[in-house]
């Protein structure tokens, strides 16, 4: 028996793999050690499972181990990234290069900075979802100090050209921060290759504990410094103070282990089911996938159905547990910025699901949501008078509609 | 966002969804709302000249639950009543019946807005004057 509702919201966090939780347990009873006490066993144990998961780290992302910064997530390591670059750099530059379509860690990081003083540039994406190269070498100035892109994005899965952003960068003596949260452990990712000398990742997003992330920090070519953000213990190369997490630790270090042995039949698996809910959805008359099909992570679709409100859609869909590009919790309702970014209309960005699957999504799954997606929006488009209106050809935008 | 039960039920079986000629004389039609804001509601009524009677009402919204089930029930209570006794239907009675959250009482005054236009509708229609009230939400 299907169990519902169905889990397809894996870019807002993912269940843990239990051989993660396996490799975890120990240490949170037996093996309880702080992995900053030098004088005993309990101490020594804890330490090298830290830095066996250093190692399991740096070879999903080819660093090297001492690269790794521990934080609480990917939002603590886009602000250490973004806060720790600009105060560490001040005497070179204040300018920022990021984008409008960026998570909220990082543009929230960025406004804060601007009330002290930072000069921020938020590049516009085109229909697609991707940065401008062009643009973003023209706003390139001696000032800039950091250049700071997504690796995919977490509502569209849109994938940016990283290597291209990191070449551009470098050419002006930027630093490159990426925030790839949705990227690692779904996409190769290579910081050597791909030119990054920030990025912030976390483990629950790659079926790993929550409350565990890391940024890795380039030491050479350049070797690139931030600025604590916290007080303390001078932990993680005085760049971290803070008990380190070790059970997380393990679990994001054996979370990185098995995307490492099994990212390429995970994707293979995967992107056949997004691929085919997509298409099936797709056979519903003014449905539209939302940003690049083409450099996108393998595991997201985003689609809008024209015509059907979103939170009408959303408890549609009630045995499908999905995300909406519509965040109405009030008569004042707030379109995603992601999907605005790309030029969607208030509408079609409310009409919008974000579906995110996984390594335990399964074909009999994808074949109930399919039907379910489709039973709804046929339904609540045979209650919609402006579907009504369409089919009858009436031009929407030639009506002077009552604001509210 | 928990739903109340009535709610759900008229989501889930929504009553007098539907289309009313909207040339003939006896058929007021609302519309109201706008797509951008989320919402859009369109309230149809057909009267009995004679008696002044509703004698059938038909909606159809896009929009949340809510909105669907404040439509559904506005077109259950229009159903029998005179145009006159229409007229008296509150938002507040909508938000009461289907236990609607403070963040969805603007589906109601939507419902209420959308009853008021089709009676206007009706009545400029048939030689009537306009309503005041028609737009007081506004």
């Amino acid at each position: 028996m299907l169990k519902l509702p169905i889990y397809l919201d894996n870019n807002a966090t993912t269940p843990m793999d239990p051989r993660v939780l396996e490799a975890m347990l120990p240490y949170f009873t037996e093996q309880f050690g702080n992995a900053a006490s030098r004088n005993h066993p309990f101490g020594w144990q804890a330490e090298e499972a830290v830095d066996y998961a250093r190692e399991q780290i740096a070879q999903l992302i080819n660093c090297d181990p001492k690269e790794i910064i521990f934080t609480s997530g990917a939002t603590e390591s886009d602000n250490l990234a973004i806060k720790g670059v600009y105060e560490m750099y001040a005497q070179k530059g204040n300018h920022i290069i990021t984008a409008t379509t960026e998570h909220k860690a990082v543009l929230d990081t960025c406004k804060h900075l601007e009330k002290q003083g930072a000069r921020v540039t938020y590049l516009q994406v085109n229909e697609e979802g991707l940065i401008n190269l062009e643009e973003l070498e023209a706003a390139m100035t001696p000032q800039t100090i950091l250049v700071a892109i997504m690796y995919g994005n977490n509502e569209i899965g849109v994938l940016q050209d990283i290597r291209a952003i990191s070449a551009i960068a470098k050419k002006h003596g930027a630093l490159f921060f990426s925030d790839a949260t949705q990227a690692v452990g779904k996409v190769p990712v290579d910081v050597i290759a791909d030119g990054i000398d920030l990025m912030a990742f976390t483990g629950h997003k790659m079926y790993g504990p929550k409350g565990i992330g890391a940024l890795y920090v380039r030491r050479k070519n350049p070797r690139v410094k931030v600025t604590a953000q916290m007080d303390g213990g001078g932990h993680e190369r005085g760049m971290r103070s803070g008990t380190l997490n070790v059970p997380g630790i393990v679990g994001l270090g054996k979370a990185c282990e098995l995307a490492r042995l099994e990212m390429e039949s995970d994707t293979a698996r995967i992107s056949v089911m997004r691929d085919r809910l997509e298409k099936e959805l797709l056979t519903l008359e003014e449905s539209y996938v939302n940003g690049s099909r083409e450099h996108r992570l393998p595991h997201v679709t985003n689609i809008s159905f024209k015509y059907v409100e979103g939170e009408g859609l959303m408890m549609g869909v009630k045995d499908l547990a999905v995300s909406s590009g519509s965040a109405c919790t009030s008569a004042s309702l707030e379109p995603s910025y992601v999907l605005k970014a790309l030029g969607l209309s208030d509408d079609l960005a409310h009409s919008s699901l974000r579906f995110g699957l996984s390594r335990f999504t399964t074909d009999e799954q994808i074949d109930y949501a399919i039907n379910h997606v489709k039973e709804a929006v046929t339904k609540l488009r045979e209650m919609s008078p402006l579907w009504e209106m369409f089919k009858e050809g009436i031009d929407l935008n030639s009506i002077e509609w009552a604001e509210h | 966002m928990a739903y109340s039960d009535k709610v759900i039920d008229h989501y889930s079986n929504p009553r007098n969804v539907g289309t009313l000629d909207k040339s003939k004389k006896n058929v007021g039609t609302g519309l109201v709302g706008a797509p951008e804001c989320g919402d859009v509601m369109r309230l149809q009524i057909e009267v009995d000249e004679a008696t002044n009677v509703i004698t059938d009402a038909k909606f159809k919204t896009f929009g949340c639950g809510s909105a669907i089930a404040s439509s559904s029930l506005a077109t259950e209570w229009l159903k029998g009543k005179s145009v006159d006794e229409a007229l008296n239907i509150d938002n507040m009675e909508i938000v009461e019946e289907l236990a609607l959250p403070p963040v969805k009482i603007h589906c109601s005054v939507l419902a209420e807005d959308a009853i008021k236009a089709a009676i206007n509708d009706y009545r400029v229609k048939n030689g009537l004057p306009e309503l005041e009230a028609a737009k007081s939400h506004h």
